[in-house]
């Protein structure tokens, strides 16, 4: 329940008025994470947030976290600079289970701050390109000004190796791209998806339609993994903020099978 | 940790403590260093506090509880635990409403975090109640068996000593029974006291539950239990099961919760529910939390509280997107339904104990038992066409 500190080696201001804090511990100690876990950073003096890790696992020393300036705590975090310290517990939580999209095609459906939990998954895939099949990453914006890491999208793109799609919600002069919301990408994926795994990310309200888009084409809803989002204070299951049903998101997820939770996302306020 | 006592282990017919026995055995506790807690009489209420000796005690009280409704009565006998129990439990002393997790500065911008665990008094509880004593068991396995042990609740439970109180005089908001929880004392207790104040002799029949308990009660001065007083602590607590107050039918409790999630009763229950949370903090199984932040103001340092939550708090489920439970029958079908289904997912138990103080401290009188049965009745009209 103690926070470690960490030192900001790096922070970049991010579109869409989010910030990635590149931070080390500073008694030397990383420790290893995989993708999908998340920490609790606390700002000093201010409060403490769970925040998705938005780096490459296989990096040690370093911890990346995409932070979106929304309330007084991720606030306070977003304007730390370099060399400020902040507490960090962790890392918690269920991760993403990339192996388990080993030898099939995949499906990245990004919607919004929900990329940043997702882009150590790309991460690690492009790192071994060779195990799994297609990869489409299709990303959901609500304006070109929120796009999140745009030019490592382009980056991405220019690799040949793995789809990406980007659509926003509302267009702003200068966009030469796809309108609309994040599910009317997934006709740009070709082919049958019988066999593919899905990566959810976004608002609750992104999931449920993505989830429903990829079953529509075919993806079993066992073979759907969301991430989800609830009020979290302990992260040790303790608090009890962040049930959900018989889950407690801080450790049972954050990242479920969709076929596990979706008759329960379908209950209002559970 | 209370070894819990063995049931096939034969153990003697145990002892009889006169009154004066109650205080060397008092006193005893006191001088073995425990920081001893029992019931005294308090504004009103029946509340545990740290006590000296047996004047200390609730001597002559009863109470009364009905829905709604906690009063304290004159008895009509001497009897030291003749109350059915406490409104706030043993919970308050394990798991304190408020305990602070750590103290940071900062300086020059390094941050400090000063995690020196607080000393923690050594508890001897007298007069736990069987319920209470589940309970206890309960909020075991959720900060002990974990996958993340809570510190301060290990510190606080690890020497805890038990003198167990059998159950005289349950209340009307009363349980245990249907909840194999009570009213007698089986497991989990270093003496288990039954106290007979009829007859001629006021006197209490005394029985080890732990080897701890065997060493103390060998220092405190008793004479061996008699068949007769034997036989007399048993009508104690025969006598109680027959005058338990209240019932629930837990046989499918877990299934029937969660296939009933969108029953109408919710929004019955909800429409008289004032979310005030008096029933998660009467409650000595409800372990929900918040993380405090705050600041001193002279030293600028920060400081990490942890304090009671209640599920029925609008800001409990609150995310930067929007409140999950944004109404009363939402958040009064997340307390019932964690407490009696999903606690078993998560823990393995019940979350109830069946001690009805949820039900005698609702302001409005909101009944969990009754609001099982009506969910159970309108289910078997649904799924059995039975009616009733």
């Amino acid at each position: 329940m103690i926070p470690r500190v960490h030192r900001v080696r790096e922070r970049i201001q991010e579109q869409g008025d989010s910030v990635t804090l590149v931070i080390e511990p500073t008694d030397g100690e990383w420790k290893p994470f995989e993708s999908g876990q998340f920490n609790m950073l606390w700002a000093f003096g201010v409060g403490e947030v769970p925040i998705s890790i938005s780096g490459d696992p296989s990096e040690p020393g370093r911890v990346y976290h995409t932070i979106h300036d929304v309330g007084a705590a991720t606030h306070a975090l977003c304007s730390l600079t370099p060399g400020e310290e902040l507490g960090v517990r962790g890392p918690f939580g269920r991760p993403w289970d990339v192996n388990a999209a080993k030898g099939r095609d995949v499906v990245l459906l990004a919607g919004g701050i929900g990329l940043a939990p997702l882009r150590p998954v790309v991460y690690e895939m492009l790192a071994r390109r060779a195990e799994f099949g297609h990869i489409a990453l299709l990303v959901g914006a609500r304006t070109p000004g929120d796009l999140l890491f745009p030019d490592e999208l382009k980056a991405w793109r220019e690799r040949g190796d793995i789809q990406v799609e980007t659509t926003v919600d509302r267009y702003e002069l200068g966009w030469s791209g796809h309108v609309g919301v994040v599910t009317t990408l997934m006709p740009l994926v070709a082919g049958d998806m019988a066999q593919t795994m899905g990566f959810v990310c976004g608002p609750e309200i992104m999931m449920r339609f993505g989830a429903r888009s990829l079953m529509d084409r075919g993806v079993s809803e066992d073979d759907i993994q969301v991430s989800l989002e609830r009020n979290m204070q302990c992260a040790v299951e303790q608090c009890g903020h962040c049930q959900f049903g018989e889950f407690f998101v801080c450790s049972d997820g954050p990242v479920f099978r969709w076929g596990r939770v979706a008759p329960m996302v379908g209950v209002r306020e559970l | 940790m209370t070894p819990t006592a063995d049931p096939t282990q034969k153990r003697p017919l145990g002892g009889v403590l006169s009154v004066e026995g109650l205080d060397a055995l008092l006193r005893q506790l006191q001088d073995r260093g425990y920081l001893v807690i029992g019931p005294i009489v308090q504004d009103g209420a029946v509340t545990y506090e740290p006590i000296a000796s047996h004047q200390d005690l609730p001597r002559g009280t009863g109470d009364e509880q009905r829905p709604g409704m906690y009063r304290l009565r004159r008895r009509d006998d001497d009897a030291f635990f003749g109350y059915a129990s406490a409104p706030a439990s043993w919970k308050r002393y394990l798991f304190p409403a408020r305990s602070p997790l750590f103290r940071a500065e900062r300086s020059e911008g390094s941050i400090q975090v000063d995690d020196t665990p607080p000393v923690q008094p050594r508890y001897a509880f007298v007069g736990v109640r069987s319920c209470e004593l589940a309970a206890i068991a309960i909020q075991n396995r959720v900060f002990l068996d974990s996958n993340h042990p809570d510190s301060t609740y290990a510190a606080r439970s690890k020497d805890l000593f038990v003198v167990a109180v059998s159950c005289s005089d349950p209340a009307g908001t009363c349980f245990c029974q249907s909840m194999g929880t009570g009213p007698e004392a089986q497991a989990m207790f270093d003496l288990r006291l039954t106290e007979l104040v009829g007859g001629s002799e006021h006197r209490f029949v005394v029985t080890p539950g732990s080897p701890a308990g065997e060493q103390v009660l060998a220092a405190v001065p008793h004479r061996p239990a008699t068949p007769a007083d034997v036989t007399a602590a048993t009508e104690v607590t025969q006598r109680a099961k027959e005058r338990m107050g209240r019932s629930m039918d837990v046989t499918d409790v877990h299934d029937l919760l969660l296939r009933n999630r969108e029953h109408p009763r919710w929004k019955d229950v909800g429409s008289r529910c004032l979310a005030c949370g008096n029933c998660t903090f009467a409650c000595p199984t409800c372990f929900c939390s918040d993380s405090e932040d705050a600041n001193e103001l002279g030293t600028g340092a920060a400081v990490r509280t942890r304090a009671w939550a209640s599920c029925f708090g609008l800001d409990y489920s609150s995310m930067h997107g929007g409140t999950i439970r944004t109404t009363i029958p939402g958040r009064y079908r997340q307390w019932m339904t964690h407490k009696l289904a999903t606690w078993f997912d998560q823990f393995g138990t019940s979350g109830c104990a069946g001690c009805g103080r949820c039900i005698t401290m609702c302001p409005v009188g909101i009944d969990i038992t009754e609001e099982v049965k009506m969910i159970q009745e309108s289910d078997r009209v649904k799924t059995t066409g039975e009616m009733q």
